[in-house]
């Protein structure tokens, strides 16, 4: 109940000082058009909102397999001391602040993330998101580039949680796969992944989630466009998140209560998520075996305070 | 696992080696020197082929050409080592190599990004940039540096800290040492509030701050926003540390008679404090770092400004936001040693942090 009053009280806020954008855009015109014009009262972040999902859908791309083999290199492979090790890195790489990522991305990875996303427009183009709509478009600053930082940002998470999840695997069933002579990845392939598949899904979530609303790195890689990028490789790309950042410093009363609504509709997505994420994991806790799996999701995420 | 497995159905042409080794005890796990054998021309061959790749291909990017080595690399191990014990070693060992990248994956980016920022920050540090502000310099002149920032810093994660610490212990001690009917709620509450995006956070903070009490840009509003980012951080990793204290430490306590209160007071709290410090400096080190909502709470400026409660105040992350963008070298090198430091009081507050840490779990433990 509190917790609910506590959201709701957010929620109300936002909404209150959203109003007079919402209100000159219409309800339903804000989340749908695509279109930021804040003297004329023409507000809509329908563009942003598909550019975020974007984003966060190439995050998970990137973040899932590499975050999963470190989980199960650090639980099932590493000997002690390089586990600590290991894990002292993947919590450094989650305190570094978004800003150093962001600066990284345009000076250090740009370049390669050019010459990455040439190829795919050039091999892959059978692929309606790779197709570049103007072949001398820039190959920076996309949805892609974005979703390659937000991806590295979001491993820490998805490892910390997975890694517990799957750590809580019965002990005796692992010997008991290695006894009867299945190799170690037989192991993990039968034993460790089908116990922690609930937690490996409520972390991939909560990586989603927090992929939603990263906001620095995502406002220094990208050229903020309003209209729908369907084209991942091309420069361009919209985050509800970095409108706020980027356009909040000169912005007058109108246009901040439009940036309030924007922040609102960020808050509903990553609330929607967020609810999603519960009720999977709830619901795979309820078929069994993973009440523990579904304590730790929630505790390990606290203790990684990202 | 080469000489375990190989006595399966479908191990393919490995048989002999089970009949030489017949009698050797197995040690699934451990390498014989063929294994590294194998490993090293596999990587060797697929550097080869990387090579020749790129050679015609004429590119040019080094990440381009570990991705390509390590695709080749997978292929090329996955069949020679199907040859040599058949596929379920062949999987096995490809998953390895597979799972065994995900961890250099990380660390490689973690070294990548930390010595870059220094490579990039190194060269414009000066002792001046701790003494000047950017008030009296031009966007283009050198000289100049962070001193409004890093005062502004210290105020709001300070006045953040002061608050977030003694509540954060409160609410984690009612959580686990008198696990009140409220607990589980007030955890979920915590929970919620962990989810929250940080740029929300900043939002939240200047709709009732700014807008409904019409106090104006602070850098008193920005730690008001790192106190609802940081209280969950802190509340969680402290409740963590206090499960660490042994129960029986408690018992004896209680059992000589001493009130719940003084044994929280006397007993647990002393033996979690290196814990708890911890706790807290995890909590700086994630407050510290906060950009996003500070643009919509403390602002910014490019003046010393030492009172927290009025005016725009700058910090870290602030100053180097607002240079970074900007199309000029001298300013883009301001930011970087900004970012430098940043990453430096990060790193520091990490590993002070990770020192205490050990000792405390190591003390619990005995």
């Amino acid at each position: 109940m509190v917790s609910l009053v506590i959201v709701g009280a957010t929620g109300a806020f936002l909404f209150w000082y959203a109003r007079p954008a919402l209100k000159a855009a219409g309800w339903w015109g804000f989340f749908v058009h695509s279109i930021w014009n804040p003297s004329a009262g023409r507000f809509g972040v329908g563009g942003l909102l598909i550019g975020t999902i974007m984003i966060a859908a190439v995050a998970l791309l990137v973040a899932v397999p590499i975050a999963l083999s470190t989980a199960l290199f650090i639980n099932e492979y590493a000997p002690p001391r390089l586990r600590r090790a290991l894990v002292g890195v993947v919590d450094l790489l989650a305190a570094l602040p978004s800003l150093i990522f962001g600066m990284w991305a345009i000076f250090a990875l740009e370049p390669h993330i050019a010459g990455i996303a040439k190829w795919f427009s050039e091999h892959l183009s059978a692929l309606p998101f790779f197709q570049l709509t103007d072949q001398s478009a820039l190959l920076v600053k996309s949805t892609f580039e974005a979703g390659v930082v937000v991806g590295i940002m979001i491993i820490p998470i998805i490892t910390s949680v997975s890694r517990d999840v799957m750590s809580q695997v019965p002990r005796e069933q692992c010997e008991g796969a290695l006894a009867l002579g299945g190799s170690r990845w037989g192991m993990i392939r039968d034993v460790v992944l089908p116990f922690g598949r609930s937690g490996i899904v409520g972390a991939t979530l909560l990586g989603f989630g927090r992929a939603l609303g990263e906001t620095i790195a995502v406002a220094l890689v990208i050229s903020l466009v309003f209209a729908p990028q369907p084209h991942v490789l091309q420069s361009g790309s919209g985050s509800i998140a970095a409108l706020i950042a980027t356009q909040f410093g000169e912005a007058n009363a109108q246009a901040r209560s439009g940036l309030v609504a924007a922040g609102l509709a960020l808050f509903i997505v990553t609330l929607i998520v967020n609810m999603v994420a519960r009720i999977i994991v709830n619901r795979a806790a309820k078929r069994g075996g993973s009440r523990i799996a579904r304590i730790t999701v929630a505790e390990a995420v606290d203790d990684m305070g990202i | 696992m080469s000489h375990q497995v190989i006595t399966l159905p479908g191990a393919g042409h490995a048989d002999v080696l089970s009949v030489t080794h017949a009698d050797e005890p197995k040690r699934p796990r451990s390498w014989s020197r063929r294994d590294v054998v194998e490993l090293l021309l596999s990587a060797v061959a697929a550097a080869g082929a990387t090579g020749t790749l790129f050679v015609i291909m004429d590119w040019r990017s080094l990440v381009a050409a570990t991705i390509w080595w390590f695709l080749l690399f997978v292929v090329i191990y996955r069949i020679e080592v199907g040859a040599n014990h058949g596929p379920i070693v062949a999987a096995d060992r490809m998953m390895t190599a597979t799972i065994a990248a995900g961890g250099l994956i990380c660390f490689a980016l973690l070294v990548w990004i930390v010595s870059f920022v220094i490579g990039k920050g190194l060269p414009a540090l000066r002792p001046g940039f701790f003494t000047q502000d950017l008030s009296k310099v031009g966007p283009l002149n050198p000289g100049g540096g962070a001193l409004h920032a890093i005062i502004g810093t210290l105020e709001q994660v300070g006045i953040a800290t002061a608050v977030v610490v003694p509540l954060a212990i409160l609410t984690a001690v009612y959580l686990h040492e008198m696990k009140g009917r409220m607990a589980p709620l007030i955890r979920f509450i915590v929970d919620a509030m962990s989810g929250l995006p940080s740029i929300v956070a900043g939002l939240l903070v200047y709709t009732i701050w700014i807008l409904q009490f019409h106090r104006g840009f602070s850098g008193m509003a920005g730690a008001v926003a790192l106190v609802v980012l940081m209280l969950p951080t802190v509340t969680r990793t402290s409740e963590e540390i206090l499960r660490t204290i042994d129960d029986g430490l408690r018992e004896s306590a209680l059992a000589l008679g001493a009130p719940q209160w003084r044994v929280i007071a006397r007993v647990v709290l002393p033996t979690a404090r290196s814990g708890l410090v911890t706790a807290a400096i995890l909590g700086v080190a994630r407050g510290v770092g906060e950009t996003a909502p500070m643009i919509l709470t403390a602002f910014g400026s490019p003046k010393t400004n030492l009172s927290p409660v009025t005016s725009p105040q700058s910090d870290l992350p602030l100053f180097v936001w607002s240079l970074i963008r900007q199309p000029n070298a001298t300013q883009i090198e301001r930011a970087w040693t900004g970012a430098l430091i940043l990453v430096f009081l990060v790193l520091a507050l990490f590993t002070i942090a990770r020192v205490l840490g050990e000792a405390s779990f190591g003390r619990s433990r005995r």
